[in-house]
């Protein structure tokens, strides 16, 4: 058994299972607007796990690749709307990286669901609310994906019993 | 082809072929004028393609009687997977020899689908295919003879490393020859030490863009175009003219050898030196040149990739981090 089959514990107290997301925020405007829907005390789950970016156009594709690879249920990126961008046209790169990434994703079974790319500006914490809630419900509804246990049950990677088909 | 009695020992070499599709064999003898040279240094004491060797004999050698074993092809059968132990235990360095070993290659690509898949393509629901009574090789078939036996077909296709121990690994598909008679030379005269960490040898640590005769004009690419269907103009990066081209997320050693005969790279040395994911590097570099202004016309133009996973990750799927089709 790998040791990070295991992460897919429960995340409540209640022991009734919950999605773990990653979500990848630019510094300039989505994590301020995370910050703002904060301060605005609004109510939104606390499911998704905010790493903050100086730019959406840093997030490498591998970054979402990783997350999925290590067992997280999905995974969320942020940036500035396109015109906004505190480096001019980081945000460009988002933009053309996701629907490309999303195909891969998809491609290996992933589904489209589990992967968001949203615009959110500093001003819009309601936005990021309403994002988190439905795609924590979306997620919820699917289930956990637990890659490293498929991954592990499939016996692809170093150290697995090779099992011929049909046994 | 046994030991010749002179003073100084002969280096014993052995060469693999598992899931792989032969070019790796033929690709040692790329060598050329230097096989005499290496017939010199060393005994070919299995090597399946080339001479009649069977696995009792290699069975029979004592541990680390082999010096240098070339293994090339993925793990795919069980037999793969038997031999793949019994040459770990018989050589002293086990070199992943081509891009099947080291990250799977093309038969890592069937990772995406599954063996019900493959059967079914393979003998049932082709156009190429008569099988009437749906005949599916087994592992063991009863005939006058007695039984009759194959090796097992597993669910999924492994590296080498998956599998055993390896201490050096040649890139390439295939490896090109001066890079595998310098990898040669090194280990026979001992340069290297006997055991690594899966260490690439025969290859630089740059991607193919740093060996590409072509001139980057840093314009950004208009529209996606594969190589049957434009010819390209000469002089001019190809990912620029919009032909999905790997280079900048592969590493070199080859010499841009694709390139320079017109075609774009195809990514068969995997990833470069400080790439973890071939693929999803070559959509951040992709995704930089793009000519969009707009999500409709990024998205517009990226419908125009054919087969991304496939393309993306065509050599290095056992390698990347989501590894296969869930």
């Amino acid at each position: 058994m790998p040791e990070h089959a295991t992460s897919q514990v429960s995340r409540t107290e209640t022991g009734v299972w919950t999605p773990r997301i990653v979500g990848f925020l630019c510094y300039w405007c989505s994590y301020t607007g995370a910050d703002a829907a904060g301060t605005a005390r609004m109510k939104y789950p606390a499911n998704v796990d905010i790493i903050r970016v100086m730019c959406s156009g840093r997030v490498d594709p591998e970054l979402i690749t990783t997350a999925f690879s290590r067992g997280a249920d999905g995974v969320l990126v942020c940036g500035c709307h396109i015109g906004d961008c505190h480096y001019i046209n980081g945000n460009h790169k988002t933009m053309a990286r996701m629907p490309l990434i999303r195909k891969v994703i998809e491609g290996m079974g992933i589904e489209p669901d589990r992967f968001r790319h949203e615009w959110v500006s500093a001003a819009e914490g309601e936005k990021f609310k309403e994002v988190v809630t439905d795609m924590t419900a979306k997620v919820t509804a699917l289930g956990p994906l637990n890659w490293p246990q498929l991954m592990y049950d499939r016996g692809v990677g170093h150290g697995h019993d090779l099992k011929p088909w049909g046994e | 082809m046994s030991g010749n009695g002179d003073a100084a020992p002969k280096l014993k070499v052995a060469m693999y072929w598992a899931a792989s599709c032969g070019g790796c064999d033929i690709s040692l003898l790329e060598i050329g004028v230097n096989l005499l040279e290496l017939i010199k240094i060393a005994d070919v004491v299995f090597w399946p393609c080339a001479a009649d060797f069977k696995y009792q004999h290699v069975a029979d050698y004592p541990d680390e009687y082999i010096d240098v074993c070339f293994y090339n092809g993925a793990v795919r059968t069980s037999e793969q997977e038997e031999i793949a132990r019994l040459l770990r235990r018989k050589s002293k360095t086990l070199i992943s020899y081509g891009e099947c070993a080291i990250d799977g290659g093309i038969p890592a690509l069937a990772n995406l689908t599954n063996p019900k898949g493959i059967y079914d393509a393979a003998y049932h629901h082709n156009p190429s295919i008569d099988n009437p009574d749906g005949v599916e090789p087994q592992p063991i078939t009863e005939c006058e003879y007695g039984e009759l036996e194959i090796p097992k077909f597993y669910d999924q296709v492994l590296r080498l490393k998956d599998v055993v121990e390896v201490d050096y690994e040649i890139p390439g598909c295939p490896p090109q020859a001066e890079r595998v008679w310098e990898a040669i030379q090194a280990v026979a005269g001992g340069a290297v030490p006997a055991r690594n960490n899966a260490v690439k040898v025969a290859c630089f640590d740059k991607s193919v863009c740093d060996e590409c005769p072509l001139e980057k004009r840093l314009t950004k690419i208009k529209e996606f175009k594969r190589p049957h269907e434009a010819r390209p103009e000469p002089d001019w990066c190809l990912l620029e003219q919009g032909f999905v081209c790997l280079g900048r997320a592969t590493r070199s050693g080859c010499g841009a050898l694709c390139i320079k005969g017109g075609l774009p790279c195809r990514g068969c040395y995997g990833p470069s030196s400080n790439v973890e994911d071939q693929g999803t590097a070559m959509i951040s570099a992709i995704a930089s040149i793009l000519d969009a202004e707009t999500e409709e016309r990024a998205k517009q133009l990226i419908d125009e990739i054919v087969d991304p996973v496939g393309t993306f990750y065509r050599f290095s799927l056992g390698s990347s981090h989501l590894k296969a089709h869930k």
